[in-house]
């Protein structure tokens, strides 16, 4: 480079002192044969591109770690003595209006008047999460700064995070067993807690877990036998010999599973009964008091007078509720574990349905196929359809899927439960045929290129040892190709997970407790409706009743999605190096 | 009369220009030979344009014969007719046919599968599959579904011993064989070609891709197999024909203009053509 430049000027200098004219006009030429200019041009393209991405990238990040953090609680007290307790979600300036100033100077404020004045008519407000939706029927309030009278921090102030009805924020007052106050002190309150929490806790997690697993496992079973009977019906007609040998065995099941029922019943309610005992009763800022079931309060904190390390615990606990457990409050709070599990579930069983097909296709196009007018349609076809909507994908697989296939299904197999649809509606094997159908075109088109790749002499080395076309491919052509076709489904794996439009219509759904695999006969259940991180990110931030509580979580939920796509990701091109060392090697 | 004491009458390249039938001086040592491979009024088509005309050759067993000629006269496109790799291109069209041991090569009733399993070919280029090093020695045997342990290590050895590798892999046979170098590539494929023992070798320029010491060894190497291999070779060096084969073929513009001993080819051709291309005055 260096001894280019020096050369260009000697010789940009000789021609100076000969024709100054031309010279000049060889400078500019030569500009932009060097291409000075399209270096900046490419390299500004290159940094606005990676700009957009880092700046979207650094939202969601700050925002998706920050909301899981636990705030300071403020008390504000305004002017009318209305308190207003609760964690700040967000700062406004705004222009009040003109009447709500003269609202102000006729009740003679002094102080509001002397801050309007201050601020040159621009207040500030801040939306306060104050909670107790069950005493209040708000979750949020706004506070004016020019209304605050006082402002504080008290140390006892308490959050509560409960199973129902929102946050709570109050003073603990007194914890109660079997309706006796045993502890009132503060100090004594949270040493109870802390002694009776996780017990009560743990005993609340068994009765949830009977009341859903066992039950519902009963349930499972008992209506497989109603079923069966339903089947001998149907085949033999009621009160034939088989179906009445069923209709026995059915009723001596039922008999039992109905006393099996009984004794969890029992279970649970000698549990409920335990748990009952333990109760915190509190005072809220406006002085009205609530009494909360230990059983129902999943984290409490004195959020004014934790140290790091507190908070630091408080943080992890909530992220490790976030990705183990169900959703609770209508999804704005808890965990998103079934929605974690379903988008893994679908992504792989999209991609095994997905890469096979499309290799397979796209082994026919190269290999088999003779070029023509018929082979280019079909290329030009299938790289037209990876620009069709998404949604209309959702739509095709509603039809086809859902109401043709999984009608016929139905019809066929599960044709006692009809008119109740069990495969004939949407369900996780449904959304991923429909992804599959999606990327297919991604995975064809790197797994041609990959294919092209392969040097034609590896091909004739093979054919000329003696071995037919299915041989040479199968041991020469695909393993080569091999590390080009898991780039086809990296790009397909990566567009699949994020997709969220067609799952609307194909089976994702806002809460399904029941995840497609768990433990009951035959363990893997393809047909059921499903949660997707990205549909449940849609469901957060446009859906939810509480939408300012759901608004953070969005942040949260995208940042895991990203993160699952991201692992998925490297997990593909580490097997992809893996593959690219074996196969595949730079020559001399 | 003749022009040149030795040299036939008559100019090749003036009957090619008006397109008249060019008869092969093939010289009389060649009918004391064991033929393995006979062609026979052999013409090759590439669409509508005519690539080979009338080519009359037959290769003797045990021996290295080779065909020369400047780019572009069909010599490689007659090594890939022979095990009919050239199948593989549907715009190809033959006349005439080819004998493998007075088997008919181009026959609707032959298997091309188990024809081209009669025969070995090594490329241009080195063209290791993407496997181990064993697993590429033992591909022909691994295709015809042989799963014998022993047997398979068995041919191995023999192959790459036969092709001189032996030493130089022995200790890594489970390696990528994309890891050696270019020369015990192409090595390696020749060990590939000879594993299935077959009853003639094609080699298509088998040195072109490789440096002078490279070359040098597989030079040696076909010296080596010679008498146990009947081995067909193109190449663009006539040096190297000179140095190891016992015949020579000197093709140009799809015909075979002389085929006769080596020596005689370049040290006192018939053709006067053959004469000039030796003597490095075309070509």
């Amino acid at each position: 480079m260096k001894t280019d430049a020096a050369v260009q000027k000697s010789t940009e200098s000789k021609k100076k002192n000969s024709f100054k004219r031309s010279s000049r006009q060889r400078a500019k030429a030569s500009l932009f044969a060097q291409g000075e200019p399209m270096i900046w041009l490419t390299g500004g393209g290159l940094v606005v591109s990676l700009m957009m991405i880092a700046g979207l990238m650094t939202l969601i990040v700050i925002n998706g770690i920050n909301t899981l953090w636990p705030k300071p609680v403020d008390l504000f007290v305004t002017y009318d003595n209305k308190p207003y307790m609760g964690e700040i979600t967000r700062v406004e300036h705004f222009n009040p209006a003109k009447s709500e100033l003269h609202q102000h100077q006729e009740k003679v404020n002094s102080d509001a008047v002397a801050y309007f004045e201050k601020h040159n008519g621009i207040a500030k407000r801040m939306l306060v999460r104050t909670g107790n939706f069950d005493l209040s029927g708000e979750h949020y309030n706004w506070v004016n700064e020019y209304d605050v009278r006082e402002h504080t921090t008290p140390e006892q102030a308490c959050v509560v995070e409960r199973t129902s009805w929102g946050r709570f924020y109050g003073f603990p007052s007194a914890f109660l067993y079997n309706g006796e106050v045993i502890a009132q002190d503060d100090n004594q309150i949270w040493e109870t807690f802390n002694k009776h929490h996780k017990e009560v806790r743990k005993r609340w997690r068994t009765q949830r877990k009977l009341e859903t697993h066992e039950i519902g496992k009963i349930n499972f079973y008992e209506e497989k036998e109603r079923l069966k009977l339903r089947e001998k019906e149907l085949k033999f007609g009621i009160e034939s010999e088989q179906w009445n040998t069923q209709n026995d065995h059915f009723k001596s099941f039922h008999a039992r599973s109905q006393s099996a029922y009984e004794d969890i019943r029992t279970e649970i309610n000698s549990l409920k009964e335990e748990n009952d005992k333990y109760k915190i009763r509190f005072t809220t800022a406006d002085n009205k008091e609530k009494i909360i079931p230990l059983a129902d309060i999943v984290r409490m904190y004195p959020a004014n007078s934790l140290t790091f390390f507190d908070r630091m615990n408080i943080y992890l606990s909530r992220w490790h509720e976030f990705l183990f457990d169900e959703p609770r409050e209508a999804n704005s709070e808890g965990g998103v574990f079934p929605a974690i599990f379903g988008t893994v579930v679908m992504t792989v069983i999209m991609s095994l349905a997905v890469v096979p097909f499309g290799v397979m296709a796209a082994l026919y196009l190269r290999e088999y196929a003779k070029g023509g007018l018929v082979v280019s349609t079909i290329r030009i076809s299938i790289n037209n359809l990876a620009g069709v909507p998404s949604i209309v994908f959702g739509v095709f697989g509603l039809g086809f899927f859902c109401y043709m296939v999984g009608a016929s299904i139905d019809d066929i197999f599960f044709a006692a439960r009809l008119p109740n649809p069990t495969f004939g509606k949407g369900g996780i094997l449904w959304a991923s045929m429909t992804l599959a159908l999606m990327t297919l075109p991604v995975v064809i088109v790197a797994t041609e290129e990959a294919l092209s790749a392969v040097p034609n002499s590896m091909r004739e080395g093979s054919y000329a040892c003696g071995a037919g076309k299915w041989q040479t491919i199968w041991r020469i052509v695909l393993p080569r190709a091999m590390p080009g076709i898991m780039t086809g489904m990296i790009l397909a794996m990566a567009r699949g997970a994020g997709e969220v439009a067609p799952l609307m219509l194909v089976g994702a759904v806002k809460l399904a407790p029941e995840l497609p695999v768990d433990g009951m006969f035959p363990f893997v259940h393809l047909e059921r409706s499903f949660m997707h991180l990205g549909f449940h990110i849609y469901d957060l931030g446009f859906q939810s009743q509480n939408s300012e509580a759901a608004k953070p979580m969005v942040f949260t939920t995208t940042l895991l999605l990203i993160t699952i796509v991201f692992i998925l990701n490297m997990l593909a091109v580490k097997l992809r190096r893996k593959l690219r060392k074996k196969f595949v090697s730079a020559k001399f | 009369m003749k022009n040149k004491p030795g040299l036939r009458k008559g100019n090749f390249f003036e009957s090619i220009a008006k397109g008249e039938r060019i008869v092969t001086e093939t010289h009389a040592e060649i009918n004391n030979e064991d033929i393995t491979l006979d062609v026979k009024e052999f013409n090759l088509f590439y669409g509508a344009k005519q690539a080979l005309f009338d080519i009359n050759i037959k290769i003797p067993k045990g021996k290295v014969t080779s065909l020369i000629g400047p780019s572009g006269c069909g010599k490689s496109t007659l090594l890939r007719s022979v095990n009919r790799i050239n199948d593989l291109l549907s715009i190809v069209r033959i006349e005439g046919n080819m004998y493998l041991n007075d088997d008919p090569i181009y026959d609707p009733a032959v298997d091309v599968i188990e024809l081209r399993k009669r025969m070995g070919m090594v490329f241009q280029k080195p063209n290791p599959f993407p496997m181990t090093i064993f697993e590429n020695v033992v591909y022909p045997l691994r295709i015809d579904g042989e799963r014998n342990k022993n047997v398979l290590a068995e041919v191995c050895e023999k192959s790459l011993r036969g092709a001189a590798l032996w030493e130089e892999v022995k200790d890594r046979l489970n390696d990528s064989a994309l890891a050696i170098s270019g020369g015990q590539q192409q090595r390696l494929c020749i060990a590939r070609a000879i594993a299935a023992e077959p009853e003639v070798l094609l080699m298509d320029e088998p040195c072109s891709a490789l440096d002078p010491i490279a070359t040098n060894k597989i030079e040696d190497l076909i010296d080596a197999m010679r008498g146990e291999y009947t081995i067909l070779m193109v190449t663009h060096n006539m040096q190297q024909a000179a140095r190891t084969s016992d015949y020579t073929a000197f093709m140009y513009l799809g015909r075979l203009i002389e085929y006769g001993p080596t020596g005689t080819i370049f040290q006192a051709p018939h053709c006067q053509e053959t004469s000039d291309y030796v003597t490095g005055r075309f070509g």
